[in-house]
């Protein structure tokens, strides 16, 4: 048996499942300030129904992402690029917002070194040099340094290499590398391997109170933490690559939503106070965001679930026949009409039209029937409109509805007939991450020669399926659930951006 | 002379999006990089061809190699300098006017950045009206002005100068170049006297990329239909509107090439593509062709959409805008028509 859970900003949700997936019990407690006290509430909740012992505790939370969007909390830290001579006309920190560069200090270096898209060497490391700025480090009291080099999605050897010398310098530096979080694309990975640098103390405080929960509820399990993959990581990488959680929340929801309804390839639907998220999954895995994504006003490029929000949501205003995008959020209980408030709001609706049974609903008996029928009938449409702009494919999809605000969505949408609204659906975020499996990802450019295409795909396949292993996957259950590559243009040599993920169970201690 | 400054440079990045019809990659890295420079230099002096004096010396700069390593390896920020510098050396005089190659994508930035740090006017126009892959598709080839002599600068101080038999080897032999120098230079060519700006060059664009953008973002904020903004502006037809319902793409011959299907009410829209979008088939027919403008735009934002970022469900309008007369020439489709990119069709002007 498992848990799982997620903490979010007004929840904190658990579920316990079986070894065979099974949702064997659930609950949703209020995410605490400490937070802490809020999970092991959550744990104790679920883990006394457990007949058996526990064999994990997966736990996907949004505290990395509110860190950065508040600009609380963060570490001091230094930016190291290896890039010299190029580069230089755009420095780390370019185009950040002021608030949250003072926040982690907004100290950079320029050295030597880095490489060319094909692997050849740009320019040399300088020892001396990267010996000196880890003086100016030491010297000015940082501890977490993100690197960077130019083509590290290509070959990381520039990157530990200059991590070797400079915690040699400085020891106990932490040193997050860029090659390790991002992808092509010089400043959004540096961003990323910024914010990531700068939430090492942060990510070493939770992931110590989490276990500590953890314990305190006498469960002695391993603690995973959840990927905006949809994978799991180990305590020692979330201590490393706390960045890596971002947005785990959406995937876990879209997951959890489509693994509740036994389906692997499907849009899900998820319909909260204010807005409706869509996304689409793929073999089980929510499609990445192809542009860049922005967090807490800094472009970052590394993988994202691609979620499209509309300002639909179970309290969103309803004004003629407009709905949306203002909602009275979490007021409905007192706005709404249904409460005795004096707000027509989309619930209102959904409770008139007969599709829920929510306050009094003799509170809007008075509606016009057409009205309703009307204003429901362009909510449809605006849904059914948003899933088909995320589908990549004009082949059937079914669409999955959960939330709390999936009152508003009647049992088809147009063009979309096959609607699931499956059991337990308010915990989804939960099972998402206690159903999650351990991954391993090849990303970067490769040349491929004429003729050469199938043997270079193996090798990417292989070190994908090598990396999923080495991150705790089960031997033998390793399975690639994506292939993608992308031909580069005006680049020779056949340079091929190939993307591979596997994934696996979770190996059992 | 009017002034460009800081927030000048996200219309001008935007519209020249669009004027790009799909390709010339993604202005941020040059958009970042003219704000850089005016930053620390101060705004950038346009000018128009009429203030240029008879003895002007104009030079157009621009970034040469492939997008993926321009948002990679990043500029040293002194290349565009360097090239200029070889140049004046073998020309024995100073440049006294930067314009752009093209008004599409990052090389409409590029001489705003090498405008602001160089402290030379900017000139108010470009050599394409559009954006092309290649260094000899310019109006002014069309005039028998060499691409030659031409310098080519790389991020580690490296120069070269290319003298050629042709544009078409000028091309050639910077392409080769940029090869060795890890796929990101930048070059300056194609000189150009004050009589011959006024000549072969297309002008006014940096003006109306600036207006394009601006058009869109005020139509955006007002709640009026911002293709309309662009085509009233810009003229031209709307080719189709709807959904994208398929996207392919493959490299052949060293050229990403791919189409993409619309599927609208006036029916379905293959656009063939390649760095720009090439040619446009409506049931079968040809409705448009390089060397107009096949522009693609977010039908509810007026964005432009890259040919890279074009894929299934994007609502679209397809927009065919007239390119400059020149280039229906029977020369000028020689140069850019759709043989020239490997299309069997002839050029079909756009429907009035």
């Amino acid at each position: 048996m498992r848990i799982g859970i997620d903490v979010g900003g007004t929840n904190t949700d658990a579920v316990l499942v079986s070894d065979v997936d099974t949702v064997l019990a659930s609950v949703k407690t209020p995410t605490t300030a400490d937070v802490t006290t809020g999970v092991a509430a959550a744990i104790a909740a679920v883990a006394g129904q457990a007949r058996g012992g526990i064999s994990a505790v997966m736990i996907g939370t949004t505290h990395f992402t509110n860190a950065v969007v508040e600009a609380r909390r963060l570490t001091p830290t230094a930016a190291v690029r290896l890039g010299l001579p190029a580069t230089a006309a755009l420095p780390p920190f370019t185009d950040w917002p002021d608030r949250l560069r003072e926040a982690v200090g907004g100290r950079w270096y320029l050295a030597h070194g880095g490489n060319e898209y094909d692997g050849t060497e740009l320019s040399a490391l300088r020892p001396e040099e990267l010996k000196r700025i880890a003086a100016e480090i030491a010297a000015a009291g940082i501890t977490s340094v993100a690197l960077s080099s130019v083509f590290s999605p290509v070959t990381a050897e520039q990157e530990l290499q200059a991590a070797r010398i400079l915690t040699e310098e400085v020891p106990g530096l932490r040193v997050s590398c860029s090659h390790s979080i991002g992808r092509i694309g010089l400043l959004e990975r540096e961003n990323a391997t910024i914010l990531n640098a700068a939430l090492v103390d942060l990510a070493e405080h939770i992931v110590t109170a989490f276990g500590a929960a953890i314990a305190g509820c006498g469960i002695q399990a391993p603690l995973l933490l959840s990927q905006n993959d949809g994978t799991l990581m180990d305590v020692s990488h979330a201590r490393s690559f706390p960045v890596l959680t971002f947005a785990s929340g959406p995937t876990n929801s879209m997951r959890g939503a489509a693994y509740l309804s036994g389906l692997a390839d499907c849009a899900v639907i998820d319909v909260g106070g204010t807005t409706a998220d869509i996304g689409v999954l793929a073999a089980g895995f929510p499609r990445e965001a192809s542009t860049a994504a922005d967090i807490g006003g800094v472009r970052t490029n590394f993988r994202m679930p691609d979620v499209l929000p509309i300002g639909i949501g179970g309290g969103s205003l309803v004004r003629g026949t407009e709905v949306g995008p203002d909602s009275v959020g979490y007021q409905l209980t007192e706005r709404a009409l249904v409460f005795g408030g004096d707000t027509l709001t989309a619930t209102d609706l959904a409770v008139a039209a007969g599709r829920a049974d929510i306050g009094d609903r003799s509170l809007v008996a008075h509606l016009e029937q057409s009205f309703v029928d009307a204003t429901l009938e362009r909510i449809s449409l605006r849904l059914a409109e948003s899933v088909d702009r995320m589908r990549i494919s004009a082949d059937p999809l079914p669409v999955v509805v959960v939330g709390g605000g999936s009152v508003l969505v009647p049992d088809a949408l147009p063009g979309l007939p096959d609607l699931r609204r499956p059991a337990h659906h308010a915990v989804a975020n939960a099972l998402g991450a206690a159903i999650a499996e351990v991954g391993g990802e090849v990303d970067r450019v490769f040349q491929v020669p004429d003729g050469r295409r199938t043997a270079v795909l193996d090798e990417a396949r292989s070190e994908a399926v090598a990396r999923a292993e080495a991150a705790g996957a089960k031997p033998g259950t390793v399975r690639v659930v994506e292939v993608e590559e992308v031909p580069l243009a005006y680049l020779p040599g056949g340079a091929t951006r190939i993307k591979v993920k596997a994934v696996g169970e979770l190996r059992r201690a | 002379m009017r002034e460009l400054d800081l927030p000048d440079l996200d219309d001008l990045a935007r519209g020249a999006a669009l004027l790009g019809s799909g390709g010339g990659g993604d202005p941020y890295i040059g958009t970042l990089l003219a704000r850089a420079a005016i930053t620390r230099h101060g705004p950038v002096r346009v000018v128009t061809v009429e203030e240029l004096p008879p003895d002007a010396l104009v030079v157009p700069v621009s970034m040469l190699g492939a997008p993926t390593v321009g948002v990679e390896k990043l500029p040293s920020g002194k290349e565009v300098h360097a090239a200029l510098r070889a140049l004046e050396r073998v020309l024995g005089r100073a440049a006294t006017h930067l314009v752009a190659i093209e008004i599409g994508g990052g090389n409409s930035m590029v001489p705003v950045a090498a405008a602001a740090e160089t402290g030379l006017p900017l000139l108010d126009a470009d050599a394409m009206g559009r954006a092309f892959p290649e260094a000899q598709m310019v109006l002014p080839t069309l005039s028998g002005i060499s691409t030659t002599p031409m310098t080519v600068a790389d991020d580690k101080g490296n120069t070269a100068v290319i003298d050629a038999v042709s544009n078409h080897w000028a091309e050639r032999i910077a392409r080769a170049i940029c090869g060795e120098a890890g796929c990101s230079v930048y070059t300056a060519d194609t000189v150009l006297t004050a009589a011959q700006a006024r000549d072969t060059l297309v002008l006014g664009t940096l003006t109306l990329a600036q207006r394009a953008g601006a058009a869109i973002r005020l139509a955006r904020a007002g709640h009026a239909d911002p293709v309309r903004a662009v085509t009233d502006l810009l003229g031209g037809a709307v080719l189709a509107a709807g959904k994208v319902v398929d996207v392919s793409r493959a490299t052949t011959g060293g050229f990403a090439r791919g189409e993409a299907v619309v599927h609208g009410p006036d029916g379905t829209l293959v656009l063939s593509f390649q760095n720009e979008h090439l040619v446009a088939r409506l049931a079968d027919r040809v409705v448009a062709t390089t060397p107009d403008l096949i522009c693609v735009v977010d039908t509810e934002t007026g964005e432009p959409v890259t040919t890279e970022a074009l894929r299934y469900g994007f609502r679209v309008t397809v927009l065919g805008l007239p390119c400059d007369p020149r280039w229906t020439s029977p020369e000028g489709l020689a140069l850019v028509g759709p043989p020239a990119f490997g299309y069997d069709c002839g050029y079909r002007p756009l429907p009035s």
